[in-house]
């Protein structure tokens, strides 16, 4: 018998690398770009879109020029610099005008308070947006829109003082009423704040400020302008507009018959009808009803109905989540004796609001962006209105991209925060699928 | 902001509604501060500077206005208006006045119940084109691609033009004049059209005028005026005197620099009632004496004005054409002061 020498390999072979149509650059590739005809043609047709942009686009950024007093100063630093031919970026404009495109026409002398007032706005929205913040910064958060009203706009600190005084006695007869439920403490509440305001209010605010004049000298409304402006607005629209929208979506779901068809009837109207109608009808047709002479301050005006238009887009984003929430929560809230309010607070709402967070910032987003419209009632936004002034100083006319990219480039700040925020909520609120 | 406007607010006051009030002059008075509107930006007519001082052509006449009454050229609150807010902000009573290169048209004045007060200039629609197009008429532009501002008169008188000189054209719409600028210059229409005056600008502002003609033809009348509310003619008189006082300042040689010595006495009785020291014509429309001196040496006279802002001087460089006193040739012409 022959022996057999069983043949068994005691050693590893090498890895062999991966073939070279498999691995590396070249797979990637293939897999990604060139996988089939038609990935060959889009790739190529992506590349020279990207190369022709670049190459349109680089060398007048290249040819960027900071330091000059006008657009014919600018073409001559960049003549003599890079030949006759040559195209560049004129961002002296910015270097000359920034301070009118951030502020508007706000004293400079005073520059310091707006500037405070939006430093102060991270302290005040940290405790709402982080929860590891701590729990007290919140009181600073309610008290922050009534001191960012006195320091923008300046003159007294009495009325400011007032209307937080409302506030408190309104919370005092909303503790009050709490024994009658929530529908006592509510109406109580109200009415209490309201009665404080009509009343003793302004007199005691007349006495206060005779007695004590603590204040700032007076900004008005007409020295707001650029991005000071467009935050003003947008962030006061953002900030009222939740909670009013998260009411008037509840309105439209309520058993109630007045209340609901009141809701349906605003939400409608409201979004309904175009921006700059609404706009308009702010800063024109409201004249015709007031008492001549009357001073119904002009950001006042955009700022309601800019809250009111998009406190209608939140509503039915709202409304869109509560209808997605099973009807076994309600069940579930009902059986567990709580009232109205409360199930609302404790368990519909915080589900309600955490499937609708990628509705809620997109109105956001898009009403922050539509705050450049007050343009067209005569304010200047950053994005047409002080353009339209810069250029109208002959110095600067005839510039055109170079504020368009400046004012965008803030813009899309401003709002790639506020969109990744909302993923970051989005992530920390997940309870499924984990 | 007021901040008692604010708590009425919250108050829910009770509004009265009213009709704006008839005697401006009186409104102005107690508030002690002229709310003018005025364009959003327009070169040499108004426009801000770095520091937030608005001054122009159109600007001045706002200043001299608030002279008259107020006594202090400052004392005015410039409402910037657009091509849409403009009159319904002085219908409303938003502004006292509007001075915003506003064409005085029939519906403009009667339509609208709007009262021009006169003209501060005469401006007409011009055409641009480049040189190497080898056009040097307007008459020549048959089939040529015009950029054109839509909503407002120039595209109105552009089309009756073509029309009347049976020739066709591709309108190319844009929104602004900025916009007009780019697309003109980036070749999307052979002639861009608007005002001469914002011609005249534009060109100047090119990277290489010498490139680009203004074609001779002005194709439509364009008067130019500071505007009223119908039914207060009381203030009517008072911006249409002020205005023509500017412009008789010039024809009888009264300038911000010789005014004092001027108000001293001279030996035109004219130029003496004009400045308060003969008569008393302020009092017949509800002013002092030295109305009209004090509106002349706010910014001074008409030919001062125009010199300063948008005259051969400045880089804007309009030559006073129709513009011109009437002994010149122009079309100025003040009613007398008697």
């Amino acid at each position: 018998m022959a022996e057999i020498a069983p043949f068994v390999r005691h050693e590893m072979l090498p890895a062999e690398p991966a073939p070279a149509s498999e691995a590396g650059v070249l797979h990637w590739l293939r897999a990604n770009l060139f996988s089939s005809p038609l990935n060959v043609v889009l790739t190529f047709a992506g590349v020279f879109i990207v190369y022709w942009l670049v190459s349109h686009s680089a060398p007048w950024l290249m040819h960027s020029v900071w330091a000059a007093d006008s657009l014919g100063e600018c073409r001559a630093i960049i003549a003599e610099r890079w030949g006759p031919d040559a195209t560049g970026a004129c961002w002296a404009v910015i270097r000359d005008r920034w301070h009118q495109y951030l502020f508007g026409f706000y004293p400079w002398e005073h520059i310091w308070r707006p500037i405070t007032v939006f430093a102060l706005l991270f302290v005040a929205i940290a405790p709402v947006l982080f929860s590891s913040v701590p729990r007290k910064l919140l009181w600073f958060t309610l008290a922050y829109p009534l001191l960012a009203l006195w320091l923008l706009w300046g003159g007294t600190i009495w009325p400011e003082v007032m209307i937080a005084a409302g506030f408190g006695i309104g919370a005092l007869g909303f503790m009050l009423g709490a024994r009658f439920g929530s529908l006592g403490a509510i109406s109580l509440g109200t009415l209490a704040a309201a009665l404080f305001w009509v009343v003793p209010a302004a007199p005691l605010e007349h006495a206060l400020a005779a007695m004590l004049p603590i204040g700032l000298p007076e900004v008005s409304s007409d020295q707001f302008g650029g991005f000071l402006l467009a935050v003003t607005v947008g962030v006061g629209a953002i900030a009222l507009s939740l909670p009013m929208g998260v009411l008037l979506a509840l309105g439209r779901r309520s058993d109630m018959f007045l209340i609901r068809a009141l809701c349906i009837g605003f939400i409608e109207f409201i979004r309904g009808v175009p921006l700059i109608t609404l706009l308009f009808v702010a800063s024109l047709l409201l004249n015709y009803f007031l008492p001549p002479g009357t001073n119904f301050d002009i950001i006042l005006r955009v700022e309601i109905l800019v809250t009111f238009f998009a406190a209608a887009y939140i509503a039915e984003v709202v409304r869109g989540a509560l209808s997605a929430l099973p009807r076994g929560q309600y069940e579930a809230a009902d059986a567990l004796g709580l009232d109205y309010w409360k199930a609302q607070r404790l368990i519909i709402l915080p589900q309600a609001l955490k499937i609708s967070i990628p509705g809620i910032v997109s109105t956001f987003i898009g009403m922050f962006k539509d705050t450049t419209l007050v343009v067209f009632v005569g304010l200047f936004d950053p994005l047409k209105g002080i353009s339209d002034f810069v250029r109208a100083d002959f110095a600067w006319k005839g510039i055109y991209w170079e504020p368009y990219i400046f004012v965008g480039c803030i813009f899309f700040l401003f709002n790639f925060s506020m969109s990744r925020y909302a993923m970051y909520l989005e992530q920390k609120l997940k309870r499924d699928h984990r | 902001m007021k901040k008692s406007v604010f708590l009425g607010a919250l108050t829910v006051a009770s509004f009265v509604a009213g009709a704006a009030a008839a005697a401006t002059l009186d409104d102005v008075k107690a508030r002690g501060e002229l709310n003018c509107g005025v364009n959003t930006g327009l070169v040499g007519f108004a426009a801000p500077d770095a520091n937030g001082n608005w001054a122009g052509f159109d600007v001045a006449i706002c200043k001299a206005v608030a002279a008259a009454v107020l006594g202090d050229s400052s004392k005015v609150k410039y409402v910037p208006t657009t091509g849409q807010t403009r009159f319904t902000a002085l219908a409303s009573g938003e502004i006292d006045l509007l001075v915003r290169n506003s064409t005085w048209t029939f519906t403009r004045d009667t339509d609208l119940k709007l009262d021009f007060a006169g003209v501060n200039y005469y401006d007409g629609q011009g055409f641009m084109v480049r040189r190497d197009l080898g056009v040097s008429s307007a008459k020549e532009l048959d089939g040529a691609t015009v950029c054109i501002q839509t909503g407002t008169t120039t595209e109105l008188n552009l089309a009756d033009f073509f029309k009347a000189n049976n020739m066709s054209y591709q309108p190319i719409a844009i929104d602004t004049n900025a916009e007009g600028e780019q697309q003109y210059l980036a070749g999307a229409c052979d002639a861009y059209t608007t005002d001469a005056s914002g011609l005249a600008a534009t060109r100047a502002a090119f990277a290489d005028p010498e490139n680009h003609i203004i074609l001779p033809e002005i194709i439509s009348k364009e008067p130019l005026g500071p505007v009223v509310r119908h039914g207060d003619n009381e203030w009517g008189d008072i911006v249409r005197w002020t205005l023509n006082a500017l412009v008789a300042a010039e024809e009888y040689g009264v300038t911000s620099a010789n005014i004092e010595e001027l108000s001293k006495g001279t030996q035109n009785p004219e130029v003496n009632r004009l400045l308060g020291t003969e008569g008393d014509l302020g009092a017949m429309i509800g002013l002092d004496k030295e109305w009209a001196k004090r509106a002349i040496a706010a910014g001074g006279n008409y030919g001062e004005i125009f010199a300063a802002n948008i005259g051969e001087q400045t880089p804007i460089g309009l030559a006073r054409g129709l513009n011109a006193q009437w002994t010149q040739g122009g079309l100025l012409y003040a009613p007398p002061f008697r």
